[in-house]
């Protein structure tokens, strides 16, 4: 078969989508920095980077839904400015979501057809052909089913074929697919492949994003990585191992020691008894057989990739994810931690990755927004003491030095930095806190507020807390943790300290290798 | 040179400016304005004749738009009261041999049990609140009529009657409960863990949730008190009427609470409960009745004018907001 792309990246044949400097800024920070794209006909192109490297914000500018500041984009060799995604799918860019954006109570084909239904010589719709053209494209796709169904009536995995097959069928030359497997079971995503290189072998060209690295290795030629809004690499796929791929995502050195990884336990920072314990935790299709433990005064990072089950992991052991098995002990008692409240009653503390969505209570003031999770506590009767809110607000705006003119000024004024710093503190004031668990705690906080986060996580270990902190940011996780828990799709890929507490260690059992032996285009069919 | 045309060009008709400054607090100016307008131009208007007059009248709309508050407060909404206020007056007539008081009871915890079904169906079922409370809107009316009979039951009971007609130091009874009903709902509101737990609930259930808030319970507690407070007014209204009226009771009270919060400057999505701005949205709703009414304006060009004008408070106060 022809190779839609060089060795060194140019097509062979005019690129059939293309971005070129393109600069993209938002209030505070800039999105995309002069980043060119290029993808081919017959190309399957892998878009990697973290969370905020920009990935999303390109598939935005490509499918019209952002317009941006500078740059342009050129469709087969044409500039084009798309003012809607409904444009760039009229013009033959589909976008292929995570989450499938059709409509669940109508037929299968009447989705495949919305609004270009067949009609009849009276005007109304054919169904009898359009029921037998959509049969006629799934089986295209070697899709059986009974296009007559509602489509909520078929799994996610058809479903998202469904829409697959609509974006082809409406004569799409680029099918943008922005974590598509990620709703997936193994069976479901190989037929996934299976149509994404007959896509491939009729020209069209896919772009393609997951957070498993594997999936870029099985159905992908070409990779561009983003990071910070910047094109950090751009190549043929099989020129770039996965461990180099992981070290140019986060932007870190590719390890050179060629050492073993030793899992051992736990050594002992101190010989008191685990704070928090957690055994077997198994949600299916989440996480599987979880388990790590916390002792006082230690601080145990969690590592891992996008979608590795850090966050997941979290939320179990803090009763905001309910569980198929597995155990938490608390202080060594054993809890059923069926709500967050009975976790915090416990002595758990979760401080959320997302501040705004999970976190923050817009609206309420700073006041209310610290003594949240305490009211239970500076309450009588369901009557809250004023003097008690005061006496925790006055405290821990001076111990955690939050900026605010007023504490009754509305939690959204503040910086996000300060932000943070008020969840932390809506934990610190309860009495009983044994161990907290921090979901990236110094994301999105500016250089400052970073520094003085980092230094209270030190500190409240010190003061003999259990923390959990997960980041993603490697420097954060080894400088600041006693041990690390690495994860990888679910599971536990190892459990690092003390000198075997190194990058490259780390980004080792992120690739899933227990060696060093990263060969080029690991995985490749 | 473009900035300016910019202004230029907006100035002709910018409400968000004249805002501005009515700021967050938009609802009190509104309604001042709308009661010297009434003072100027309409005739009675200020005599205490209309003045106890109107606050009669409003008493049962402020008893439903506490409970409303709350409701919206959660990010919910409650359909039913009118129909829980038929159901109340319903009890009435049914339990009044055993004497007054266990009548206004009975009426007051029929409200309080439609209000925990409604609870139940939101909180515990996850049902849409509009949903969960459609069903006893409709449900709830037909039920009041079957239990009185299809006609209207009149009552002769002095006592009962008492509470709709008697008056303390001038001031007419229902007035009275619906202002100790604000003074209660404003220390809820504002000293509370209930009043936390509703604002939280309102502006961002998934952090409450995560802060331990007992979620549930809450939204259980907010229809129950809408629905004790419903039953109130549909008690107090029957005592006035002297008669059980369920086909009219509290007929499109739910649109007059409603209105009454929305104008007040609360956002339906829920997160900030304030009992005075809804006592000034349940006045103002109040007060323009009164005026199409004493000005004589056909009720027809009433209903239309009224939704205009509910339209445009709300567009006001958005934009001061936002400014």
């Amino acid at each position: 078969m022809e190779q839609p792309a060089s060795q060194d990246g140019a097509c062979t044949s005019t690129p059939i989508l293309e971005a070129r400097g393109i600069y993209k800024q938002f209030p505070g920070v800039v999105a995309l920095n002069n980043v060119s794209f290029q993808l081919c006909p017959g190309q399957v192109h892998a878009l990697a980077g973290q969370n905020g490297s920009g990935k999303s914000t390109l598939i935005k500018v490509l499918t019209g839904v952002y317009q941006p500041d500078r740059g342009t984009v050129i469709f087969k060799g044409q500039p084009v400015s798309f003012g809607s995604p409904r444009e760039a799918q009229a013009a033959g860019i589909s976008t292929i979501y995570q989450e499938v954006n059709l409509i669940p109570l109508m037929s299968v084909a009447e989705n495949i057809f919305l609004g270009r239904e067949p009609k009849t010589k009276m005007g109304t719709v054919d169904s009898q052909r359009m029921n037998r053209e959509a049969k006629e494209l799934l089986a295209d796709f070697d899709i059986e089913v009974d296009v007559r169904a509602p489509l909520r009536s078929l799994g996610l995995g058809v479903q998202q074929m469904v829409a697959i097959a609509r974006a082809v069928s409406i004569q799409a030359e680029v099918v943008i697919m922005d974590e598509p497997t990620s709703s997936l079971e193994a069976s479901e995503v190989e037929t996934l492949f299976r149509v994404i290189r007959q896509l491939r072998d009729k020209g069209i060209g896919v772009v393609f994003v997951t957070h498993r690295l594997e999936e870029f290795y099985e159905i992908c030629d070409q990779i561009t990585v983003l990071r910070d809004g910047n094109v950090v690499h751009s190549g043929p796929l099989n020129q770039l191992p996965k461990l180099s791929l992981i070290a140019t995502m986060l932007g870190r050195e590719l390890p050179e020691g060629q050492g073993e990884i030793t899992q051992f336990a736990a050594h002992e920072t101190t010989a008191a008894e685990p704070v928090l314990v957690a055994e077997g935790l198994t949600r299916t299709g989440v996480i599987e057989d979880v388990s790590f433990s916390v002792r006082p005064g230690e601080v145990v990072g969690f590592a891992g990739l996008l979608g590795s089950g850090r966050t997941e992991t979290a939320k179990a052991v803090f009763g905001a994810m309910a569980l198929d098995s597995g155990t938490v002990k608390i202080s060594g008692k054993e809890v059923n931690v069926r709500s967050p409240s009975v976790a915090i009653r416990n002595g758990l503390a979760f401080v959320p990755e997302d501040r705004r969505a999970e976190g923050i209570i817009p609206g309420l003031s700073v006041r209310d927004n610290i003594v949240s999770a305490a009211l239970p506590y500076i309450s009588k009767g369901g009557l809250v003491s004023r003097r008690a809110a005061d006496e925790i607000v006055k405290r821990f705006v001076a111990a955690l030095d939050i900026k605010v003119a007023d504490p009754d000024q509305p939690i959204e004024q503040l910086s996000g930095g300060n932000q943070q710093k008020v969840l932390l503190a809506r934990w610190l004031c309860l009495n009983n806190l044994k161990a907290l668990i921090l979901d990236e705690p110094t994301r999105g906080i500016d250089v400052g507020a970073k520094a003085e986060v980092q230094k209270l996580i030190g500190e409240l270990a010190g003061q003999g807390l259990g923390i959990v902190m997960i980041s993603s940011e490697l420097e954060e996780v080894i400088e600041g943790s006693d041990q690390v828990v690495v994860l990888k799709d679910g599971q536990v890929a190892g459990v690092v300290s003390g000198d075997e507490l190194t990058e490259g260690n780390l980004m080792r059992l992120m690739a899933g290798q227990s060696g060093a032996e990263g060969e080029p285009g690991d995985g490749h069919e | 040179m473009d900035t300016s045309d910019a202004l230029v060009k907006r100035r002709p008709f910018d409400l968000s400016r004249l805002s501005s400054w009515t700021g967050d607090n938009g609802i009190y100016l509104t309604l001042l304005g709308l009661v010297i307008f009434n003072a100027i131009f309409t005739n009675n208007f200020a005599t205490t004749v209309t003045f106890w007059n109107l606050l009669v009248q409003v008493a049962p709309i402020i008893l439903v738009a506490l409970g409303m508050a709350m409701v919206i407060g959660t990010g919910g909404i409650d359909i039913s009261v009118g129909s829980v206020m038929a159901i109340a007056s319903a009890i009435v007539p049914l339990t009044l041999g055993w004497g007054w008081p266990v009548a206004v009871i009975c009426g007051l915890l029929g409200g309080v049990l439609v209000g925990a079904f409604n609870g139940f169906f939101v909180a515990v079922v996850g049902m849409q609140p509009i949903v969960a409370t459609l069903a006893l809107l409709v449900g709830g009316r037909g039920l009041a009529q079957v239990m009185v009979g299809a006609y209207l039951q009149i009552i002769y009971d002095k006592p009962f009657l008492a509470l709709g007609r008697a008056r303390v130091l001038e001031i007419p009874f229902p007035v009275i409960v619906a202002a100790v009903m604000a003074i209660i709902m404003a220390f809820v509101v504002n000293r509370t863990t209930l009043g936390r737990y509703v604002q939280s609930a309102g502006a961002n259930r998934r952090a409450a949730y995560l802060s331990g808030h007992p979620v549930r319970l809450t939204l259980m507690s907010v229809y129950m008190i809408s629905g004790f407070l419903a039953g109130l007014a549909g008690v107090l209204a029957t005592a006035r009427l002297a008669a059980s009226d369920p086909a009219k009771i509290g007929l499109l009270m739910e649109l007059d609470a409603i209105a009454a919060v929305v104008v007040g400057g609360m956002p339906l999505s829920g997160g900030r409960v304030s009992v005075p701005k809804t006592l000034a949205g349940a006045l103002f709703v109040q007060v323009i009745t009164a005026t199409f009414i004493m000005n004589n304006l056909s009720p027809i060009w009433a209903q239309v004018l009224k939704g205009i004008i509910i339209v445009l408070a709300v567009y006001i106060q958005r934009r001061g907001r936002r400014a």
